[in-house]
């Protein structure tokens, strides 16, 4: 007998009020529904979520690692992109 | 607590809360025995955190008829230092866990009951019970969402998952009344106040069993003479063999700790 392979899905939290969803790792589930239940149970356990967000990691479009030369080192290398010419005070908090 | 708005002895209402601490010690128990063997590792976590939360509804409810008792017994004295025909629990926890789909269909039987009944009891006049009992709540609303999600694929899965959870819903369905069938002791308490009766959440367990069933495209069973004396301390051949493996460590080095 042959099975089809479980889906695997990617969890995102959101830990608190005013932060953003968070990649926090992937799971096998048969649908959508249980896939949220395995999430609450596996990455919730000690109240770290507001909010879950499960995807089907086969919904995500990845770059290339192959590309990273033309995708990823050019932006590294351009300092004026980064915002390092002054202090965020610390009122701010999470940026 | 004002004695004079309660005029129970408070051995009675500790009798009560022990009940319900036996049930949730042995079906916590039973699902912790699924730890590390649990079909897939995603539904491993799942169960242990079903087994905890059950194993700390016990542990609140022990401490409260403890207090309520006086003190002449500790949690620990409730769970490791007495014999079966002391436990009180209804015979439906104390079953095997079988196949996957035997323990799914028992923990969607017990907590069909057990989450309309710790609402009722959230409204309780003793402030501690009602806090207990509002916490059990929302986590059997989770564990019946959680079992009953299970249920509806494994009978509307395959013909094999199909086939299993309908006979686990046999095998375990006369052991439903039971869980409905209050006595003299759960009627005093509802009627003072303190707890609540079990048979009048059964149109709730009814309705949600219900919906589960049907689209699990199961059989409910016929009604049948069920199986009764869980809470008189008769219980089935189960209970003993689940004891000596809880209870070991205990009876062979009593007062061992962490």
């Amino acid at each position: 007998m042959t099975e089809a392979p479980t889906p695997l899905w990617e969890v995102f939290i959101r830990p608190r009020n005013g932060l953003a969803h968070r990649h926090v790792g992937s799971l096998h589930a048969a649908d959508a529904e249980m896939a949220l239940q395995s999430a609450r149970d596996i990455y919730t356990r000690r109240g770290e979520a507001l909010s879950i967000w499960v995807v089907p990691s086969s919904a995500i479009v990845a770059c290339d690692p192959a590309d990273k030369g033309m995708m990823l080192e050019p932006t590294a290398t351009k300092i004026y992109r980064h915002p390092t010419f002054y202090e965020v005070p610390e009122e701010v908090g999470n940026m | 607590m004002r004695p004079s708005a309660d005029p129970i002895n408070p051995d009675r209402r500790a009798a009560w809360l022990i009940r319900l601490g036996d049930d949730a010690l042995m079906l916590g128990h039973r699902l912790s025995e699924w730890s590390s063997r649990a079909p897939t590792l995603e539904e491993d976590i799942a169960l242990s955190n079903l087994a905890l939360d059950l194993i700390g509804q016990t542990r609140a409810f022990y401490q409260h008829a403890c207090k309520l008792e006086g003190g002449m017994r500790d949690e620990d004295g409730l769970a490791f230092r007495r014999s079966e025909h002391e436990f009180r629990n209804v015979q439906l926890v104390e079953q095997l866990n079988g196949n996957f789909a035997d323990t799914i269909v028992r923990h969607v039987l017990f907590s069909a009951f057990a989450y309309p009944f710790h609402r009722a009891l959230s409204r309780s006049h003793d402030p501690e019970v009602a806090g207990i009992a509002a916490r059990a709540g929302n986590e059997m609303a989770y564990h019946l969402r959680h079992s009953g999600e299970w249920l509806i694929r494994l009978g509307d899965g395959t013909a094999e998952s199909h086939a299993k959870a309908q006979a686990a819903l046999d095998m375990l369905w006369p052991y439903v009344d039971e869980l409905f069938a209050s006595d003299a002791l759960d009627r005093e308490m509802a009627e003072s106040g303190f707890g609540a009766d079990p048979a009048q959440v059964r149109p709730a367990f009814d309705s949600a069993v219900e919906r589960v069933l049907s689209e699990a495209t199961l059989e409910r069973p016929p009604a049948a003479p069920g199986h009764r004396g869980g809470r008189d301390g008769v219980h089935t051949e189960h209970l003993g063999h689940l004891l000596a493996q809880m209870q070991y460590l205990q009876r062979a080095h009593p007062g061992a700790s962490w």
